[in-house]
């Protein structure tokens, strides 16, 4: 009875946040929102369309840094990573995970703000990447351990390369989870907002190239939350809709399509 | 567990003893060494990642290492004006938050998982892990909006009343109520943790041989006492390392904490005090800090929270392994 009571005590914060989400921040949805840069403060109105447009760049860009390294560390994981240095890597990937972005936001900051002289969409962009190295690294090697030995047997037993049998067999049957996991990965930096702090600082207008102050959601919605003005407020609200809707989508379709993979057994 | 029988069954290509392969990387075919030799070279990235956020978090920081030396950490007085840099109100202001948050979410978490793993019907199970699943999904910056707009209002006017009315007596619940402070940062946090601590004690338990549950309730035990006898000694080490992972989990998180604990950096007993974590005095100044001692001293209090994140994580990391093995707790979570 106590479990209950403890699950449902556990529940009540998800419900209660995403019910006063859709509470405040839905009627402020409109056409506009979406289109419109943010207005001048004091004037009612304006959108988020920067903030949505650089959230999207910025993803995009880390997944450029992030997606080779975490893929093809993950195989090597999965294929090779048996001995000591295989669990050193795997041991390093988990620590790095648990790494605070306001960390990775200094390392990034460090970096590239420094040398460039300028916050940009590259610096945030590298923070997020190095976050989701670790995330698409650690599924990758368990998506690639569930294909089955008899895959790789059997091009092998036909003369097949390993390396070729690895990425035209294995890899190539594993892909469903790998995209699953990348989806997570995704969800994960696209609510970040500590390490685009000082690196990619937020833009009230449109950015102009990628080697300046680039605006993103998460960080634009920090922005206007603790400002003073009722407007914004609407709009944070409104913002922290469409960005908790964007991840919960992405969470329940990965979670529907890898059910039945990683149920542990008893 | 199917996936240790998994790697114990055929791998023909590890079956014969690795001396008697060739020296040189098992298959002689250039193609096999150079996929091989690449994958490891990304592989040897992700370490050298890990090692060059030390190695640039010392280097940015060395100055104001030299400058203020130990007394770094237990400096009481955080004063960019006067240019007096002591971490220690916000070591005191993470730890503080951090029990607290722990001290709620622990027990919640554990009940979670035993009620996921012992007493939830097949149907219940997939859901309920799923949304709590969720919570650990949003976004630290929405906790951070809900709190400000929601949580602190109501803390402000409904829990410290109360509580300042009924334990009022003891320096930890006295002070002027303001909504923001160290409580309301540790309730936020507490719910940010509980999703990490409660997935990964549900895998933990989950790792628990039914045998042993059979055991228990064999000798005539009732669902608690089997619980008590067979689930939670043999999942304890399990466990702590999950608390540890949480720890971990609430020591780093920033934008939350930034938004409601109300960024005054100093001690006070009083837990409806504002004050400042190390995660949030970062988040708050760094873009503001003017001159280049100030922002070497924002980055050694980012090297410290490193090192005692990266510290924790380790020793919860094997912790949680020794229990559930070392594909517990893969999933980013």
């Amino acid at each position: 009875m106590t479990a209950v009571v403890c699950t449902l005590a556990v529940l009540t914060p998800l419900f209660l946040i995403f019910g006063y989400l859709l509470l405040e921040g839905f009627s402020s949805l409109n056409v506009s929102f979406f289109t419109q840069l943010p207005k001048p403060v004091g004037e009612v109105g304006g959108g988020m369309a920067n903030a949505i447009a650089g959230s999207l760049t910025l993803i995009g860009m880390a997944c450029l840094l992030g997606l080779p390294i975490g893929v093809l560390a993950g195989l090597y994981l999965a294929e090779y990573g048996h001995g000591s240095f295989g669990w050193a890597v795997r041991f390093c990937a988990d620590v790095l995970n648990g790494v605070p972005s306001i960390v990775i936001g200094i390392y990034a900051y460090t970096l590239v703000v420094l040398p460039m002289k300028s916050f940009s969409a590259y610096a945030g962009a590298c923070a997020l990447g190095v976050i989701m190295l670790p995330i698409v690294a650690r599924t990758t090697e368990e998506m690639v351990k569930l294909v089955p030995n008899s895959l790789r047997e059997a091009a092998l037993g036909l003369g097949v390369p390993t390396w070729r049998t690895t990425i035209w067999v294995v890899l190539r049957t594993a892909r469903g989870g790998i995209i699953t996991g990348i989806m997570l990965a995704v969800a994960r930096i696209a609510g970040e907002t500590a390490p685009l702090l000082f690196t990619a600082f937020g833009n009230q207008f449109w950015q102009r190239g990628l080697g300046g102050p680039i605006s993103s959601l998460p960080v634009q919605i920090y922005t206007y939350a603790i400002s003073p003005f009722d407007d914004w407020h609407r709009q944070a609200w409104a913002g922290a809709l469409v960005l908790l809707t964007l991840i919960f989508l992405t969470s329940l379709s990965v979670r529907l399509l890898t059910r039945g993979q990683f149920r542990a057994p008893r | 567990m199917a996936n240790q029988l998994e790697q114990q069954s055929v791998d023909l290509r590890w079956s014969v003893p690795s001396t008697m392969l060739p020296r040189v990387w098992g298959p002689l075919n250039l193609g096999d060494r150079l996929f091989r030799t690449l994958t490891a070279v990304f592989a040897l990235l992700l370490l050298a990642v890990l090692a060059s956020i030390l190695a640039v978090l010392i280097y940015e920081s060395s100055s104001s290492m030299s400058a203020f030396g130990w007394r770094f950490l237990i400096d009481s007085t955080w004063d960019p004006v006067s240019k007096e840099f002591g971490a220690l109100p916000l070591i005191y202001g993470t730890v503080v938050s951090s029990a607290l948050a722990l001290l709620q979410a622990v027990p919640l978490s554990i009940g979670t998982a035993l009620f996921l793993s012992e007493m939830a019907p097949g149907w219940v199970r997939a859901p309920v892990s799923f949304l709590v699943e969720l919570l650990a999904t949003i976004p630290s910056v929405i906790y951070g909006l809900w709190g400000i707009f929601v949580l602190i209002p109501c803390m402000r006017n409904y829990v410290e009343p109360i509580l300042s009315s009924t334990l009022g007596f003891l320096p930890l619940f006295q002070g002027p109520k303001y909504g923001v402070g160290m409580l309301t940062a540790a309730v936020i946090l507490a719910i940010m943790v509980v999703p990490y601590v409660t997935s990964v004690s549900y895998e933990v338990f989950q790792a628990v041989p039914n045998a042993q549950r059979e055991a228990a309730l064999a000798l005539g035990a009732t669902k608690w006492e089997m619980v008590r006898m067979a689930v939670l000694p043999y999942g304890r080490t399990g466990l702590v390392g999950a608390v540890m992972l949480g720890l971990g989990r609430a020591i780093g998180e920033t934008m939350a904490v930034t938004m409601v604990i109300g960024n005054r950096s100093e001690i006070s007993l009083s837990l409806f005090a504002p004050g400042n974590t190390m995660a949030s005095v970062i988040a708050n100044e760094f873009s503001e800090a003017t001159y280049d001692l100030y922002v070497q001293a924002l980055v050694e209090v980012g090297l410290v929270l490193l090192l005692v994140t990266v510290v924790i994580n380790a020793l919860a990391r094997l912790l949680v392994w020794s229990v559930a093995g070392p594909s517990a707790g893969a999933r980013g979570v």
